[in-house]
């Protein structure tokens, strides 16, 4: 088994976190992982984009030219991204401010209104989990337990106490993906 | 998953290891794409812990020669920078390897000439392996492909520094510095204690003078000629035998490969893709990934020669390691070199395109 995954979107979004989120999931499924941020005079704001391999074996590059899932979250890395998607692969994409919505006809393309979601409840933040809920539900590469154990890996002890709010942001995603 | 394996960036492991491995001063200057090592010395606080020093200096001129001075007292020393900075140590190299001081140096290195990119490249391998300051002297020079060797070439850099009495580069990139993978950080070793330090390090290092012997003199400088070429030969000795012992170098594919790739480091994983994706295609690929690029595999690449129809040398820079190849290799085997330049990273099937439209194209028509 293996999934390459392109996430990319605004910095500030969590989309590196999410990503080491994935990979840490991963890890606690037995897998192995590589996590490749872009890195450059970046910002809030700014466009982030990073790659995350899970795979049942040795993985050779963490650098890849075409993915099997794109997650994206703005039109600047729709543009970039979007022919990056193996034929037969998932595009997830967050329509709020895209402007030319995905064409290709040979991907599965499916839509997270995680923005639209996470002020329903109130809390910006959850967005990345709700976009990670709607991946999972879509893929789903690494079992939720895993991913909690993941999140629990990945956030710092002193904000434990924010897993359930978390986790709930993935249930929110995986009954709001279309 | 035990406690010791953790997801973890190669930069943030490189302060772990530092930590772990007994280290007893990192002195650094922060610079893109490395600045997590000395962020995250900083959040360990080893100091309060294990007693390692962790200072910002001023500048990588500072920090090369608080190296000289630390490695002069046979204490476990280390820095590290990108690039530009790593230029301008190269001074303090010179006279480190000249006074034979071990330490540890990691170059996470981005694209060049100049202030040139952050992005990563592996165009200073000139600068690593053939000297980069004055004099005949090497570094040894160890190229990480993974976060684990990210890890273990801390504690191994260290050996061998004090095994040859010598400077030890990790000459990494920024895409090794800056990526994660699943890494099993080494079992803690405490700091050497003075006794300790006197016992491997008293005969040369300046521990303090007992009565009864002559002081140790740390010094680069020779004027008389004579005693200086007797010491340089000294030094070559010491070279050598670092040839014959150190090679260390990663196969994989080779035992029935017709064409060859050479590459290093990060470069060497994406080669690794390539060699799956030609022999998918029919072709027979190998990858030679040389571990210690001085010293370099010359020896274990002409052995080669024999089953092969052509060499591709992969670098992030315009050609450097590939003249060492060449000189491994003669006229025995084609050898190509085929790079990226200005911190762009190519793709594994760029790679196969490459070694395709060198070696292939007559097979194909």
């Amino acid at each position: 088994m293996k999934e390459e995954i392109i996430i990319a979107g605004f910095g500030g979004q969590g989309v590196l976190s999410m990503g080491k989120i994935i990979a840490y999931s991963g890890i606690m499924q037995g897998m192995e992982v590589t996590w490749m941020p872009s890195y450059g005079p970046e910002m809030r704001g700014g466009t982030a984009n990073v790659t995350v391999v899970l795979s049942s074996r040795r993985i050779s590059s963490p650098i890849v030219s075409r993915c099997d899932t794109a997650i994206i979250l703005n039109q600047q890395s729709m543009d970039k991204f979007e022919s990056s998607v193996r034929s037969g692969g998932l595009l997830l994409y967050d329509p709020n401010g895209i402007t030319k919505p995905p064409a290709r006809k040979d991907i599965t393309i499916c839509k997270i209104e995680a923005a639209e979601e996470a002020a329903k409840t109130g809390n910006a933040k959850t967005y990345n989990m709700i976009v990670l809920g709607a991946y999972l539900k879509k893929r789903p590469v690494v079992q939720l337990e895993n991913v909690i154990k993941g999140l629990k890996k990945s956030i710092p002890e002193r904000h434990h106490k924010l897993i359930p709010a978390n986790e709930q942001a993935i249930h929110r995603g995986m009954e709001a993906v279309r | 998953m035990d406690n010791n394996t953790i997801l973890c960036k190669g930069n943030d492991v490189i302060a772990l290891a530092a930590i772990r491995c007994g280290c007893d001063g990192y002195f650094g200057y922060p610079i893109t794409p490395q600045s997590e090592i000395m962020e995250k010395l900083m959040e360990e606080k080893p100091w309060e812990t294990t007693g390692m020093v962790v200072l910002q200096a001023e500048s990588e001129v500072a920090s090369i020669n608080m190296l000289y001075g630390g490695a002069a007292c046979g204490k476990k020393v280390m820095t590290s920078s990108s690039s530009p900075g790593v230029s301008l140590m190269c001074e303090g190299f010179s006279y480190l390897a000249g006074a034979e001081l071990p330490c540890l140096i990691v170059n996470v290195v981005r694209g060049g000439p100049g202030l040139g990119t952050i992005q990563p490249a592996q165009s200073d391998y000139f600068q690593a392996v053939k000297g980069g300051g004055h004099g005949d002297y090497h570094f040894i020079v160890l190229a990480p492909a993974s976060v684990q060797e990210m890890n273990d070439f801390v504690d191994m850099g260290f050996d061998l520094a004090f095994k040859y009495r010598n400077p030890v580069m990790i000459l990494a990139d920024g895409i090794v510095g800056q990526m994660m993978e699943k890494v099993t950080l080494s079992p803690p070793k405490p700091r050497w204690t003075d006794e300790e330090i006197i016992a491997l390090s008293g005969s040369w290092a300046t521990t303090g003078k007992p009565s009864g012997r002559r002081e140790n003199i740390i010094t680069s400088l020779a004027m008389d000629a004579a005693v200086a070429e007797k010491f340089n030969e000294k030094l070559q000795r010491k070279f050598n035998e670092i040839r014959r012992r150190e090679v260390r170098l990663e196969k994989i594919k080779c035992d029935d490969a017709e064409y060859l790739l050479i590459a290093y480091g990060a470069m060497s994983r994406i080669c690794e893709e390539t060699v799956d994706n030609a022999r998918a295609q029919g072709i027979r690929l190998g990858l030679l990934r040389p571990i210690t690029l001085f010293p370099f595999p010359s020896e274990q690449i002409a052995a080669m020669t024999p089953q092969l129809k052509g060499i591709l040398s992969v670098e992030l820079s315009a050609g450097q390691m590939v003249e060492d190849v060449r000189l491994a290799v003669g006229d025995k085997t084609p050898v190509t070199h085929f790079g990226r330049l200005g911190g762009i990273v190519p793709a594994p099937d760029e790679v196969l395109a490459a070694l395709k439209r060198t070696y292939l194209q007559n097979e194909n028509e």
